[in-house]
């Protein structure tokens, strides 16, 4: 039984929210996956497809898109400065949560996630269309991008390791042991070293959701995170995990579930770490 | 990255059509496929299925079963415990519609680059590991019965 409400409840809406705003235009709803086809094969009326790699990533070089571009996005999509964008996706609105948050590195807070995901409302058997729907235009000024807001890179983690600053890896037990597959031809996981950054706690994403995909409860949450762990309000929290998309959903969860005002993402995450030349790594 | 006439018929078919088709057509093809999925029949294997059987680091939680023939050849099928796995769901169907029963030589041969050519260059790292994953435990596989039959 909940007795607390979220830090920010305004960040949270329900299926049943959105069942009633498909065709309030003053919002957009955007689908965002960790599988690219899955929106080919149906999504809620009226949602709009955004791909982190394709949509979100720098095409040469690894970053996110440049103010321009994300101005294009929006464009494209129909949405304004003005447009309330509710994010949903598959596995537990982890792409969703990692879209949100490349949307803060341009300060659009005008921004949501639907509670519990595709998978909520398919359960609920609600509709789903392959119609790809068409918006005009809309215009968008983005600010120059705010990184340091939201974002770590590998200096700022490598100092905030200096001092015993706290660290979550959302990464599954194995990835934070650094177990390696022992097994010619398959894939690693893209690094030279397995492990983790020295005093990081290993709290797998997925531990703050649900079965039916919803957030815990702000209790659920605390108990996690504060109880279980050790962490606090007052504290300045780096998350990572392989590229920064898992961790994102951690970040989400500390920054407006439990009101964390210092929490960024480390986006290098392990692909950069674990192949950085002598920085400390635990295992 | 190997030439299309590394992949054996009638895998090479497919593959073949899937160079020539436009983005939007890919994509659609794909999902076709994916809904032509069948999963591993009951007599084969039933939940839980083994860990040993499950492929890591896939995000669509997605299992490879071998049924070797006396004859040389392999019958496989996959289950994908994630009902959202579409593209793990595509290639399983892709793979098992054109190679299962094939030799086990032909299986182990299967070309890498499998999963760039079907689902295109820009696939997350993390996607293309997992369904590549799905590949090469199927490769492993295989070759663990050459083993045995040497």
């Amino acid at each position: 039984m909940t007795t607390q409400s979220y830090a920010h409840p305004e960040v949270l809406v329900s299926t049943d929210w959105v069942a009633e705003h498909l065709e309030d235009p003053q919002v957009r709803i955007v689908e965002s996956n960790e599988d690219p086809l899955l929106y080919s094969t149906g999504h809620i009326p009226g949602a709009v497809h955004i791909d982190w790699v394709t949509d979100l990533n720098d095409q040469v070089r690894r970053d996110y898109l440049d103010r321009e571009n994300f101005e294009k996005l929006m464009a494209r999509h129909g949405i304004s400065n003005e447009t309330l964008v509710v994010f949903y996706g598959d596995k537990n609105n982890w792409w969703a949560c990692y879209a949100l948050w490349v949307f803060q590195l341009f300060g659009h807070e005008k921004a949501a996630i639907m509670n519990g995901g595709r998978k909520k409302w398919e359960a609920e058997n609600r509709p789903l269309t392959r119609d790809v729907p068409k918006y005009p235009p809309a215009t968008y000024k983005a600010p120059q991008r705010a990184d340091y807001k939201v974002r770590a890179f590998r200096d700022q983690v490598l100092e905030h390791v200096n001092i015993n600053g706290p660290l979550i890896d959302v990464r599954s037990p194995g990835e934070y042991r650094g177990e390696l597959l022992h097994m010619p031809d398959y894939p690693q996981e893209g690094t030279l070293r397995g492990g983790h950054i020295p005093g990081a706690k290993s709290i797998p994403w997925s531990q703050a959701a649900n079965e039916d995909g919803t957030f815990k409860s702000v209790e659920g949450l605390k108990e996690l995170y504060e109880a279980q762990n050790g962490f606090n309000p007052d504290q300045s929290i780096i998350t990572y995990c392989r590229i920064g998309e898992r961790s994102a959903h951690t970040w989400f969860v500390l920054r407006y579930l439990l009101g964390y005002e210092n929490v960024r993402n480390y986006d290098g995450s392990w692909t950069e770490w674990g192949n950085l030349v002598r920085v400390p790594i635990e295992k | 990255m190997a030439e299309l006439n590394d992949y054996p018929e009638p895998l090479r078919e497919i593959m073949g059509i899937f160079a020539e088709v436009p983005e939007s057509e890919r994509l659609e093809m794909l999902v076709d496929y994916s809904s032509r999925f069948r999963e591993v029949p009951n007599h084969i294997a039933t939940r839980p299925f083994p860990e040993e059987q499950r492929v890591q680091r896939c995000e669509s939680e997605a299992y490879v079963f071998v049924e070797p023939t006396t004859e040389g050849q392999m019958n496989f099928y996959f289950a994908v415990e994630n009902p959202q796995g579409v593209s793990a769901r595509a290639l399983g169907a892709i793979l098992q519609e054109s190679l299962s029963g094939a030799d086990v030589d032909t299986i182990e041969a299967i070309p890498t680059d499998i999963v760039t050519r079907l689902f295109g260059p820009r696939i997350s790292m993390g996607k293309g590991e997992g369904l590549l994953g799905m590949v090469a435990l199927l490769k492993y596989f295989a070759r663990q019965h050459k083993n045995k039959q040497a």
